[in-house]
């Protein structure tokens, strides 16, 4: 039962979801104020989410595969909210985690963009098609330097495969991030924390102004809600992670809540700012900048920390 | 049409698909024009969409000739309903100058029914904005 409540309610599916749709909020916010603009009322994104869950009907494509295009954003949101729970758990000092979960956390986390992989294939769109292939390659040159950042974290932290004790390890030893390689990993682990979550200099697979939202161009009604729902996740857990990873995680108690939201507000508003001084790259060039440039920070962080730095 | 919280949703979130017939581009830029930091539609919770799938509101210019109508039939089938048809300028609304050339399909509200008329040729930034305002105080109750 426990963990049930866990999954759905706090810190699962339904908290990890308000607290992104607020982010969301203050993502289209702030975006509205570097153009100068008013933007959008502070419910906004629930706004959308229900207009698209209650009101609008659901279209499946003729030449599609109905039960894997259905089925595919349930799976995406079931993705994202257990990532949540394997994320938050440790980073709210509820459950301390369990041995390996980091590499669990890893893995978890790509469910959702495989999944809308998956559901961009089964609606037998060619917009949707190229999106998708274009999200396959984005993953495949993002996900090795997600994984040497996560092995430095690991090594720095005298090899704990537990999200809790790498935060335990950082509380002893200050964050991770106060030190050169530390920073280095910090710059890699944003830049693949934008690819992850689609914002603009990496939205290669949803351009919308040439693939018309791309990958999600089919869905509408509920199902577009549930993928609306697993974005405000991912957007809220994945700074929760560069927090746990290199920053030192989150604290609650006295003056310390403020400063753990300040922390994820810090990130939200410098992935904010990226995608908004940006222009969409390539491709090729996106592959490039992460194969090349990336992995050789991350790399150059490895053999900094090798010698102390 | 819809009520209570549906209709609080809906009104409070209306994206934006735009459908340019054979327009003379003058009513795409004033369209533009109400989405720039000048006029921001944004605080109103609409956006611009790409894909008829995802759209709640269809702003429809330009005069619509014979091939533009099996397009705009075809864009407004594979629109999630419910959805909200305007009609912008001139073109969209009459027909215009155009109204009586031999590749004339009809104004917009021939061929799908429309919500809500913005004349003028174009019509201002104000115009549209005015417009959508009314449409959503028509259709439920208020802003």
């Amino acid at each position: 039962m426990v963990q049930l409540f866990y999954f759905l309610i706090f810190p699962g599916l339904l908290f990890a979801g308000i607290s992104g749709g607020f982010l969301s909020w203050f993502d289209r916010k702030i975006t509205a104020w570097v153009q100068f603009r008013r933007g959008p009322v502070l419910l906004q994104p629930f706004y959308d989410f229900l207009k698209l869950l209650l009101v609008k009907e659901t279209i499946v494509p003729k030449r599609g595969s109905t039960i894997t295009f259905l089925a595919a954003p349930v799976l995406g949101l079931f993705g994202a909210g257990i990532s949540a729970v394997f994320i938050l758990l440790p980073a709210f000092g509820i459950g301390s985690g369990f041995q390996g979960d980091v590499i669990v956390i890893f893995y978890l986390l790509t469910i959702p963009s495989l999944m809308y992989i998956t559901g961009a294939l089964a609606s037998g769109n060619p917009l949707a098609a190229v999106g998708a292939s274009r999200e396959i390659k984005l993953m495949m040159s993002f996900e090795l330097t997600f994984l040497l950042v996560f092995a430095s974290v690991i090594w720095r932290s005298g090899f704990q495969l537990n999200l809790g004790e790498i935060i335990a390890a950082q509380r002893e030893t200050g964050a991770f991030i106060g030190s050169i390689s530390g920073v280095l990993l910090f710059i890699a682990l944003i830049m693949v924390v934008q690819a992850k979550l689609g914002l603009v200099p990496f939205d290669i697979a949803e351009a919308e102004t040439e693939l018309a939202e791309g990958t999600f161009i089919e869905y509408s009604g509920p199902p577009y809600a549930l993928i609306k729902y697993s974005k405000y996740i991912m957007l809220f857990i994945l700074p929760v992670l560069v927090v746990s990873l290199l920053m030192g995680g989150l604290q609650f108690s006295g003056l310390s809540i403020l400063w753990s939201i300040l922390k994820i507000l810090g990130i939200v508003l410098l992935l904010t700012l990226i995608r908004n001084t940006n222009p969409r790259v390539k491709v090729g060039q996106a592959m490039r900048f992460f194969f090349l440039w990336m992995n050789l920070i991350v790399i150059l962080a490895l053999i900094l920390q090798y010698y102390g730095y | 049409m819809v009520v209570g919280l549906k209709s609080l949703v809906l009104k409070r979130s209306l994206w934006l698909f735009h459908f340019g017939g054979a327009s003379c581009n003058n009513c795409d830029i004033e369209i533009l024009d109400c989405l720039t930091p000048r006029h921001d539609v944004e605080r109103f919770g609409m956006l611009l969409v790409g894909s008829p799938r995802h759209a709640d509101v269809i702003l429809v210019n330009g005069s619509i000739n014979k091939r533009d109508r099996e397009r705009l039939l075809e864009v407004y089938d594979q629109a999630a309903k419910p959805v909200l048809v305007v009609a912008i300028g001139a073109c969209g609304c009459t027909g215009g100058i155009f109204a009586e050339g031999n590749t004339f399909a009809g104004p917009v509200d021939k061929i799908i029914p429309v919500d809500a008329y913005i004349p003028g040729c174009p019509p201002k930034p104000e115009a549209i904005l005015a417009g959508i305002v009314k449409l959503v105080q028509s259709k439920f109750g208020s802003l």
